[in-house]
């Protein structure tokens, strides 16, 4: 009669089910899964490092690649940032600030029709070469051509001083952070001002302003209109390439928004400045194979991830297929050594993320101080790498379990 | 009460003119509390008996009660639960490398829903007690002789009251002394239990360990030569 005590124990379940059913195997928690996969695993605590290095590898070279990814975008739109206005129009087949097609200034005539806006500023835009005073080699940087006056653009270390500087004719502001390829600008102004060569023409470097190197750009230079004209020659002044429109304070940017794209003809497009930023980062992202590199590196660390994750987890699987077909037999369901299969998966994830968090965030200091791309870790960013770890994990994991269909307890007998 | 009820057994392997049938129309009573014997030349089809009783293979001809089982058309799931009332003992002692000579026993526990973990490790302790190896409970499979690693084996095949063990070859990876020892142990487990014993063998030297042997010859069972 022994053999019925396993039964006698689960009677109130079997009470209740047909007279030769058994009662099925209960779903199994995650606890002991989790306990049994995390014994096999700190077992062998070299075969352990070797698959967390693997994680490791793979979360430096995501947080690093997105990170570079993060900082060119913002870079790109640190113009379109520091636009000093409400909306912005310009030319629909303009794709980037730094190659965008005119329109006609008549267009800011037009949009001072509505009672909302209180001034219209245009901007010009030129790729320039600039002669490195230094070394006389040329190199092209972007030129902004506005009105003084109008104090559009907010780059750093723009002042009244320096807006007043540029009104005297040929006379520019100079970025003292771009690439160092275009002179020691900075111990020249030291100096006081100094004269160069911007497409050929003779110019006064009279101030500066701190930009830097973004995607389109390797430096940047400011004048005025009648200047920038000079300079850009062939320019046609009543082509303008960004119009910036001052709404009246109090009104509505949604619709006075929607009010200009009624007013205005097809050929402009109108923006707020979020919109404006955007269109320029979907630009980068979209048309410039930039994103696609940044992409791809993040899609490398994440196979080359999977790929050392699931030969740990496959070969733990081969060298204890004997253990997990002994563990069938005893009843383990597939389900239940799924759990195991998963639960290392889960723990490699853990395990490597944090090392792999801890370096990135050295490495995000080391860049911001040393090389000077600001790199910043976000809760938002940490979490959303440590998903895609997870998920690295997780895959690997469910395809590492195909392999314990292999594990046939009939095996076990000869 | 019967632990096995075997009646028109016929089991083959592969399908097409390639089938070949190595059970034949086989009939087999194992009463509760009995430890049988199956020997038997190789290839006769002992194991594919077993694997058949263990609920680890689909039954495909016949019928097959096993501890009140009709293991003919049972499922997966049945199959499954069924072999959790079975008592498995391998020829090689299959212990998990990474686990302690108690942690593997209580491996037998770990599927029973109403055993908290310390009941688990008290029965599993006490159950490498009985085998002899009360001192060995921390120890990993690998600094156990094969003969110690055999006797946790059976510990962990009798530690959840199985109403059936099941044994094949189990003396094969053990010198004869060891394993007519290690054999003797079982019975005597058995029996202070009253639990069903089936164990397939070829070793002669365990033959005094049965109440009964069956012999195998082509699928099927034979008069066996007496002892
Ligand atoms: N999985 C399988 N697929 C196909 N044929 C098999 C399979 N397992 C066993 N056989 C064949 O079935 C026959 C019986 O095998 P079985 O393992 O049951 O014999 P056995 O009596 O246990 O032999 P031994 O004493 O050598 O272990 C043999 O001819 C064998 O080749
Ligand atoms: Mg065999």
């Amino acid at each position: 009669m022994n053999e019925l005590a396993p039964l006698a124990r689960a009677s109130p379940v079997l009470a209740t089910a047909p007279a030769a059913a058994i009662q099925p195997p209960p779903a199994p928690g995650f606890r002991l899964p989790f306990r049994l996969a995390w014994r096999q695993l700190r077992h062998e605590p070299a075969r352990l490092a070797a698959a967390l290095s693997g994680v490791v590898f793979a979360t430096l070279l995501i947080f690093m690649q997105i990170g570079f990814k993060n900082a060119l975008f913002d870079s790109a739109v640190l113009v379109q940032n520091s636009l000093q206005a409400d909306l912005f129009l310009m030319h629909r087949n303009t794709e980037a600030l730094w190659r965008s097609a005119s329109f006609p200034r008549a267009r800011l005539a037009q949009a001072l029709a509505l009672p909302e806006v209180e001034r219209v500023t245009p901007l010009y835009v030129a790729n320039v070469p600039w002669r490195n005073p230094e070394t006389g080699l040329n190199r092209t940087l972007l030129l902004f051509g506005v009105d003084p006056t109008a104090r559009l653009l907010g780059f750093h270390g723009l002042d009244d001083a320096a807006w007043h500087a540029i009104t005297r004719p040929d006379t520019i502001l100079f970025d003292e952070r771009g690439k160092p390829e275009f002179g020691p600008i900075r111990s020249l102004l030291a100096q006081g001002s100094f004269f160069g060569e911007l497409n050929r023409k003779r110019v006064e470097v009279v101030g500066s302003f701190g930009l830097g190197a973004t995607f389109s750009s390797e430096s940047n230079a400011i004048a005025s209109e009648t200047t920038f004209w000079r300079i850009a020659s062939g320019r046609n002044p009543a082509q303008v390439d960004v119009g910036a429109i001052v709404l009246k304070p109090g009104a509505n940017v949604a619709t006075t928004k929607r009010a200009l794209q009624a007013l205005l003809p097809d050929d402009v497009m109108v923006f707020t400045r979020a919109e404006l930023a955007q269109f320029e980062r979907d630009y980068w992202a979209k048309v410039a194979p930039v994103g696609f590199i940044f992409g791809l590196g993040v899609a490398i660390g994440l196979v080359v991830g999977c790929v050392i994750v699931y030969q740990i987890l496959f070969s733990d699987i081969s060298r204890h297929l004997g253990e997990y077909a002994t563990l069938k037999a005893m009843g383990y369901t597939n389900g239940y050594l799924a759990r195991v299969v998963m639960s290392a998966a889960f723990i490699l994830a853990v395990l490597g993320f944090i090392p792999g968090f801890m370096l990135s965030l050295g490495l995000y200091e080391i860049a911001t101080a040393q090389i000077f791309i600001p790199l910043h870790m976000t809760i938002p960013r940490a979490s959303f790498v440590f998903g895609l770890i997870l998920v690295m994990c997780v895959v690997s994991g469910l395809i590492a379990i195909r392999k314990l269909r292999d594990a046939d307890p009939a095996d076990m007998f000869r | 009460m019967n632990a096995v009820e075997i009646r028109g057994l016929s089991h083959r392997y592969g399908a097409g003119p390639t089938a070949l049938t190595v059970l034949h129309d086989l009939d087999l009573t194992i009463p509760a509390g009995e430890i049988v014997l199956l020997t038997g030349p190789s290839g006769s089809g002992k194991t594919t008996l077993l694997t058949l009783i263990g609920a680890l293979r689909a039954v495909q001809t016949g019928s097959c009660r096993v501890l009140g089982i009709e293991l003919s058309k049972a499922d997966e799931r049945t199959r499954v639960a069924l072999r959790r009332r079975i008592g498995f003992i391998f020829q090689h002692h299959n212990l998990l490398s990474f686990l302690t000579a108690r942690e593997n026993v209580a491996m037998a526990l770990e599927l029973d829903p109403d055993l908290d973990e310390a009941e688990r490790l008290t029965r599993a302790e006490a159950m490498l007690q009985a085998v002899g190896l009360a001192d060995k409970v921390d120890a990993y499979p690998a600094v156990l002789s094969g003969g110690q690693r055999q006797r946790v084996a059976i510990a962990r095949a009798l530690v959840h009251e199985p109403g059936l063990i099941l044994a094949d070859e189990p003396t094969a990876a053990l010198d004869s002394k060891t394993g007519h020892e290690t054999m003797a142990l079982l019975q005597h487990l058995a029996k202070e239990r009253g639990r069903t014993v089936f164990i397939v063998t070829h070793d002669p030297r365990i033959h005094d360990i049965a109440d009964r042997i069956v012999a195998m010859e082509d699928g099927q069972l034979v008069q066996p030569a007496t002892h």
